[in-house]
């Protein structure tokens, strides 16, 4: 059984149609890359994912069990996947230890003395040990998405979703958060990461999704897919963008 | 000019601070200029006499302000029991006003209802209308008292005012915020409690404490029912002396209170504006 | 009266020169605002029974009628005198006023002669006490030793205030109020149980805008230090004061002014008296 399971997920905003039957699957322990072009759906199908958008039509399956339905409780399913933005999204007003550990605190009702020797392991192994009680504007734009990551970590999530994490960093930072998925694949977690990183999916990635217009117009292991793309706009959107 | 890049530097420090001085010293006589024109033509009109005498006697500022700081205590004494219950009220309604849930609805429109006509209705009409109508239902004492009703006549209308601000400030909040928090499995409530609201609250916090001094101003409307606060004990020394000066004396002690707070107020601001930018 | 200001105006000449002797137009020549006119301020609005139906044109009412009738001493006809409207606080504003006195139940006391000048007194009131009928039931008598145990209200700015800290015997004692009505809305909330004014007002207020309203007893003029004279109030200095005053202690003399008092504040009396 799929860790994720997309079928025939459809999305509109009015009359825009930005996901039109989007099929995908994400196995336990895999991670997909899911490229093309800006506008393409990557932000939306991860949103619908963790259900920040309801879907019209079509099926998310997580672990087998269909979490799209309208009229459940999203929380105990958002628990189970965490997400990283873009833009960080991490809380100004608290330290970068706090905002890890706001949510295992309110939905885990975890006490501290077993939240905190996690947390500063989880510091510690993303290589923020030093800048646990520093504020978000105190971090440069990769430690503070290094922050988000471990604060989704913190949750214990079975799947990590990315929405361009590396997109609004300066060039020379994009390798220390890199990085921490390289990291992550090596412990295994499960993980679907929209990028416009095409040499690190090539590298790291065991499945490359090439979305357009709405639809997983292709979708292989990452050689297939750079090296030997089978549609013509797949060959034309690696041709641009490299 | 000097050739050379450190000589040009320096000499365009010793310009700036020449510039600098310069301004001061004009800003300085200017400022003396004016103060020394006011001082010395304004006794010299026909009528200065008698306006001396009838707002700034200093014989009736001595005798008068003894009183009048004592029932300043009084204003005091409202305003510390009622801003901090405009606070939370304010936030009970701004929560309200921010509903989202279909259900609660009835909640919204009821925020949205009550800021309008608080509002938009003088706050001279609230204090009289709770003031006086809410005990006139036939409240025993001490529950219909005007210290009591007075206070919620201001509490009501403040708090409309207050939330709004809330509002605005809790609109201010990108909605990446909610979303991230929210993505974490917080509830909306928690999202509300620990992510919106700190920040908007502290983005508030200038708006607010504009508030506060206009509310410290208008606690004097409390005497319109009854209490003697200074402005009402200010009158009746008018009346029985048939002098302004108390006013004056009562102006004096509310401007050694509002003018610190709206210094500190400035500070807060400026000091808010540096750390985000 | 009469229509044609001609007849009027030989009418008034017939009336006022018989008193010319005493306090006549010579008295007043080039002492008023303007030329010939007598221009006299009361309250906005004025009061039951000091001005009937806020008209004092009609003459009707106490201060209404002595007003015309100190003009007419001081050789004014009903034609020759204007009303204004001032509130207190314009009438003890420094500058000029814009009218020759103002009469609306101003207390003269001390502290107000040395900004203003008074006419004599054209009034003694006496102070009353006024409560409704559920405080009286509950056994509020007229001594002072019951009147301390209320809870009083009075008008701001008048000489009831320091009235009550003396019956209470503790300063700031009272819930103050804007003016009589507001103590009125007060007591009808329950929020005061007493409260203090002259005894006029005290009538007309238990009479006519309270239910169950009740004097429960009067303070006479002369009970405190300074007793409650009404006087018509001037600005300081005021040529015409002694053509006022003149007037008044004609109209006193010849029995016009009691005339006047009986016929507007007759009930004053029967009220018992505060030991």
């Amino acid at each position: 059984m799929p860790k994720l399971e997309l079928q025939a997920v459809r999305k509109s905003f009015g009359d825009l149609q930005v996901l039109r039957g989007v099929d995908l699957t994400v196995a336990e322990g895999e991670l997909v890359c899911l490229i093309g072009s800006s506008g393409s759906g990557k932000s939306t199908l991860l949103r619908t994912v963790n259900l920040l958008t309801p879907i019209d039509d079509g099926a998310i399956l997580l672990d087998g069990t269909d979490i799209s339905l309208p009229d459940q409780d999203p929380r105990p399913i958002r628990e189970q996947i965490g997400i990283v933005f873009q833009s960080y999204n991490l809380f100004p007003h608290m330290t970068a230890l706090d905002n890890v550990l706001l949510a295992p605190r309110r939905v885990h009702r975890e006490p501290d003395s077993s939240l905190l020797p996690r947390a500063r392991e989880l510091f510690v192994r993303f290589g923020l040990g030093d800048h646990m009680h520093h504020w978000p504007d105190q971090l440069s734009g990769g430690q503070q998405q290094r922050v988000a990551i471990v604060r989704a970590l913190a949750m214990n999530p079975g799947i990590m979703l990315f929405d361009e994490i590396t997109s609004a960093l300066d060039p020379e930072l994009v390798g220390e958060v890199l990085g921490v998925l390289a990291q992550l694949k090596r412990d295994g977690m499960t993980m679907l990461i929209a990028t416009h990183e095409l040499s690190f999916a090539a590298e790291v990635a065991d499945k490359v999704c090439f979305l357009h217009a709405g639809v997983i117009l292709e979708e292989g292991r990452p050689r297939e897919i750079f090296e030997n793309p089978k549609e013509v706009r797949t060959r034309s959107f690696l041709e641009r963008v490299r | 000019m000097s050739e050379n890049g450190a000589g040009k530097q320096l000499s365009r420090l010793e310009y700036e601070r020449k510039a600098r001085r310069r301004s001061l010293i004009i800003a300085g006589l200017s400022t003396t200029a004016v103060v020394g024109a006011l001082v010395v033509l304004v006794p010299l009109a026909p009528g200065w006499p008698a306006v001396k005498n009838s707002f700034f006697n200093w014989e009736i500022f001595v005798r008068t302000s003894p009183t009048l700081l004592r029932t300043f205590l009084l204003d005091v004494a409202i305003f510390a029991w009622c801003a901090p219950l405009i606070a939370i009220w304010a936030l009970v309604i701004a929560v309200f006003r921010d509903t989202r849930s279909p259900a609660l609805f009835p909640f919204r429109l009821f925020a949205i209802i009550y800021t309008d006509i608080f509002r938009g209705v003088p706050v001279i009409l609230v204090v009289y209308l709770v003031g006086f109508g809410i005990p006139g239902l036939g409240l025993p004492r001490p529950w219909n008292s005007p210290y009591l009703w007075g206070s919620v006549a201001l509490i009501l209308t403040y708090a409309a005012y207050v939330a709004e601000i809330y509002r605005s400030g809790i609109e201010s909040i990108h909605v990446s915020q909610r979303n991230a928090a929210l993505s974490l499995g917080l509830s909306q409530s928690d999202v509300m409690r620990y992510v919106v609201l700190p920040q908007a609250l502290r983005r508030v916090l200038p708006a607010n404490m504009n508030m506060l001094i206009a509310l410290q101003k208008d606690v004097a409307l409390l005497s319109f029912i009854g209490p003697v606060e200074i402005f009402r004990q200010a009158g009746v020394f008018k009346s029985l002396l048939a002098n302004f000066t108390p006013y004056v004396v009562a102006a004096v002690i509310f401007l050694a209170v509002t003018v610190p707070a709206t210094r500190f107020a400035d500070t807060l601001i400026s000091r808010q504006n540096r750390r985000r930018s | 009266m009469l229509k044609s200001p001609l007849i009027a105006a030989a009418v008034a000449l017939l009336m006022t020169v018989p008193l010319a002797a005493q306090a006549g137009p010579e008295c007043a020549a080039g002492k008023t605002i303007s030329p010939g006119k007598l221009t006299i301020a009361t309250g906005n609005p004025a009061y039951f029974p000091w001005v009937i139906d806020d008209n004092p044109e009609s003459g009707e009412g106490f201060e209404a009628a002595v007003a015309y009738a100190t003009a007419e001493a001081m050789g004014f006809s009903a034609d020759q005198v204007d009303w204004v409207r001032a509130g207190f606080d314009e009438s003890i504003q420094p500058g000029a006023k814009n009218f020759d006195f103002n009469l609306q139940q101003f207390s003269i006391t001390e502290d107000r002669e040395k900004v203003v000048d008074f006419s004599l007194p054209y009034y003694s009131s006496a102070m009353a006490v006024l409560v409704q009928q559920p405080t009286a039931d509950a056994g509020a008598v007229p001594t002072i030793d019951s009147l301390r145990t209320l809870k009083w209200g009075a008008a701001a700015a008048t000489t009831a205030v320091p009235m009550i800290d003396v019956i209470t015997g503790s300063s700031n004692s009272a819930l103050l109020y804007n003016d009589g009505a507001d103590v009125v809305e007060a007591m009808k909330a329950n929020q005061i149980d007493a409260a203090l004014f002259d005894l006029p007002t005290a009538l007309y207020v238990a009479a006519v805008v309270l239910d169950d309203g009740v004097i429960l007893g009067q303070f006479p003029a002369d009970r405190t230090e300074n007793p409650d004279n009404f006087g018509m109030l001037m600005q300081e200095g005021n040529p015409l004061k002694e053509c006022v005053d003149q007037a008044i202690q004609e109209i006193t003399a010849n029995g016009v002014l009691a005339g006047i008092e009986a016929k507007w504040l007759s009930e004053t009396t029967g009220v018992p008296v505060i030991q």
